[in-house]
């Protein structure tokens, strides 16, 4: 009996995937300009929330300062193609670069200390981040941002321009990332993130320096959060405070949280879900945290391992 | 380093507040030497264990492994010298698949627990050691299965399969037959003679014959401090020892006496 349940949620997962593959791929050919925005701006966000997942889901570290990395990267994104007025591949892989680096100095730091420490570590160095972006005017430009970010056809030199366009490219960005995010998971090394979640103190005692993959999660899910960084840079043209702060980081943790976590596909939903609710939800109120707040709570009520995970939770 | 013993520890301590757990305990273990550590509840057995493998740090003393001082080494440097120990209270990772649980304690002491480009199951010597090791326990029917899901006594033996995953040279065994039924209990103290005679064992035991008929060499702990130490006939004959193995309750008072 349990047999044929794990069956049919398994076929219910592989209809929700292929579904969603088909709205992905298929959407901008019969969707107007808005709707293609939205799923721009879903994929982008879902690269964004699986990089998370490999911290909060796979290692089980819970990060509230993620968003950091995603707006840092933004940022050099335009500050270099502004202000500098460098060339696309070296705009990108300097946006890359920074957001790495950065979280590689921060990993320093927040890879010794666990649960809710690294909550609230994690939430003081986006603060930190964030308050730069705020107060560092000459290079941030401050509340105003950064805007005239050109637009990535330009920039690249693509033949192709429009929404339609830039939404493939940031399909292909995803789908390369989801791939390689899929890979490492299942990996050696995916499993001993999985060990570190389950019960760090045997991690330790069977030989493993818990310290050192814990650091590589971190620095490789900035790495993934950086590319998202630098898609959305490109998306919105300009960059602003709100990419880094809390709010940004709170959403992140509820597309996963929502998504299902240690599934990657999950925060994929997760990130789906949170952007049509903002969307259609602003049309109504401008109360956006509140929502939140409430679908959070509900989530937990009803799907507590998420969306992902409704029919039965395989091992992850 | 073949010529040196398995382990050497030199009047370690560990206090907790007031209370001196573990008091200038001084032992040897030989290398593939069998060593029964036993004593009444609260004695300090555990938080030796917990010093050896480098979970507490000590408060006095010196520890070396295979001749080299790991005093204040962290746990998994001390793992990659050679030894392992399994916990008392189970300690596995109950969300994996029993086959991930050994499949992940093989990986611990292998370069091939970074590679990020493969699976985890791909390669298949580490699959063939997993696999072997779950059939040496009687648990490969059972591979397939999340951790948090078997018996106690499937989880107990699990516990000692990860312990022998890293092919150790010194292996601390924390009551690794405690709440197994009888059947069960044999089958592991079967596999406990059966190990390889190069592995030296250092094993806590409640059941004095269980101990006696397993180790050469017995150290007797009494609130934190040695009691008795030597050969398992000088132990077993000695009057200190009798005097609280035959009355066992006022000694379980003594125990608990200490711990408030
Ligand atoms: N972390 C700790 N903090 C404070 N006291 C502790 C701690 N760990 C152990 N103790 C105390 O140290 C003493 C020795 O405990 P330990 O667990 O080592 O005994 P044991 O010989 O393993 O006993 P048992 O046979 O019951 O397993 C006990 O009195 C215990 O309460
Ligand atoms: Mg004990």
């Amino acid at each position: 009996m349990a047999g044929r349940d794990v069956a049919r949620t398994v076929t219910a997962r592989h209809v929700a995937v292929g579904a969603m593959a088909l709205l992905l791929v298929a959407g901008p050919l019969f969707l107007g300009s808005y709707w293609i925005g939205l799923l721009t701006q879903i994929v982008i966000l879902a690269t964004l929330a699986m990089s998370l997942d490999i911290l909060l889901g796979y290692t089980g570290l819970p990060s509230l300062g993620h968003a950091a990395f995603f707006g840092v990267a933004a940022y050099a994104v335009a500050v270099l193609s502004t202000t500098y007025r460098a060339d696309f591949w070296t705009t990108v892989v300097a946006a890359v670069a920074i957001g790495t680096a950065l979280a590689a100095a921060c990993g320093l730091i927040v890879a010794h200390v666990r649960d809710v420490y690294f909550l609230m570590i994690t939430l003081a160095l986006g603060m930190v981040l964030w308050g730069l972006s705020y107060r560092w005017i000459p290079v941030t430009g401050g509340d105003n941002g950064i805007s005239g970010i050109p637009t990535l056809d330009a920039h690249a030199g693509l033949p192709l321009s429009g929404p339609a366009a830039f939404y493939y490219v940031t399909l292909l960005v995803f789908l390369a990332s989801a791939a390689l995010m899929r890979t490492l998971v299942r990996s050696p090394f995916g499993l001993t993130l999985r060990g570190i979640r389950e019960n760090e103190g045997r991690m330790r005692s069977l030989g493993f320096n818990t310290w050192l993959h814990c650091y590589l999660s971190f620095v490789i899910a900035g790495a993934f959060a950086s590319v998202a960084g630098v898609m959305w840079a490109y998306y919105n043209g300009f960059v602003s405070p709100t990419y880094l702060d809390l709010t940004a980081s709170s959403e992140l943790f509820l597309m996963v949280t929502l998504g299902g976590p240690a599934t990657l596909v999950g925060p994929v939903l997760g990130a789906g879900a949170i952007v049509l609710l903002k969307n259609v939800m602003s049309a109504y109120t401008a109360r956006w945290l509140l929502i939140l707040g409430i679908v959070y709570i509900v989530a937990i009520l009803a799907a507590p391992r998420g969306i992902w995970n409704l029919g039965g939770r395989r091992s992850g | 380093m073949n010529g040196s013993p398995a382990l050497v520890l030199d009047g370690v301590s560990r206090h907790f507040g007031g209370l001196r757990a573990v008091d200038g305990v001084s032992l040897t273990v030989g290398a593939g030497e069998r060593h029964a550590l036993i004593g009444p509840n609260g004695a300090g057995k555990t938080t030796l264990f917990h010093l050896i493998s480098g979970e507490l740090a000590p408060t006095a003393g010196r520890i070396a492994l295979f001749g080299a001082d790991v005093t204040r080494l962290a746990p998994h440097r001390r793992a990659a010298l050679g030894i392992a120990r399994t916990f008392q209270i189970t300690k596995l990772f109950p969300g994996l698949t029993v086959l991930e649980n050994v499949l992940l304690a093989c990986e611990a002491l292998d370069a091939r627990k970074l590679v990020m480009h493969r699976r985890a199951d791909a390669y298949g010597d580490l699959d063939a050691r997993a696999r072997a090791l779950l059939e040496r326990f009687g648990l490969s029917g059972l591979a397939r299965e999340l951790a948090r899901n078997l018996s106690y006594g499937d989880q107990r033996k699990l516990e000692v399969a990860l312990s022998m995953a890293g092919r150790p040279r010194l292996l601390l065994l924390d009551e690794p037959m405690a709440g197994l039924s009888a059947g069960e209990s044999r089958s592991m103290h079967d596999l406990l003679d059966r190990l390889d005679r190069s592995i030296a064992v250092l094993l806590i035991e409640h059941d004095m014959d269980v101990a006696f008929a397993f180790a050469e060499r017995v150290t007797v702990l009494h609130q934190g401090r040695v009691l008795v130490q030597g050969d398992r006939d000088a132990v077993s004959a000695n009057r200190a020892v009798q005097d609280i193995y035959l009355g066992t309750e006022p000694v379980r008072d003594l125990g608990s006496g200490a711990e408030g």
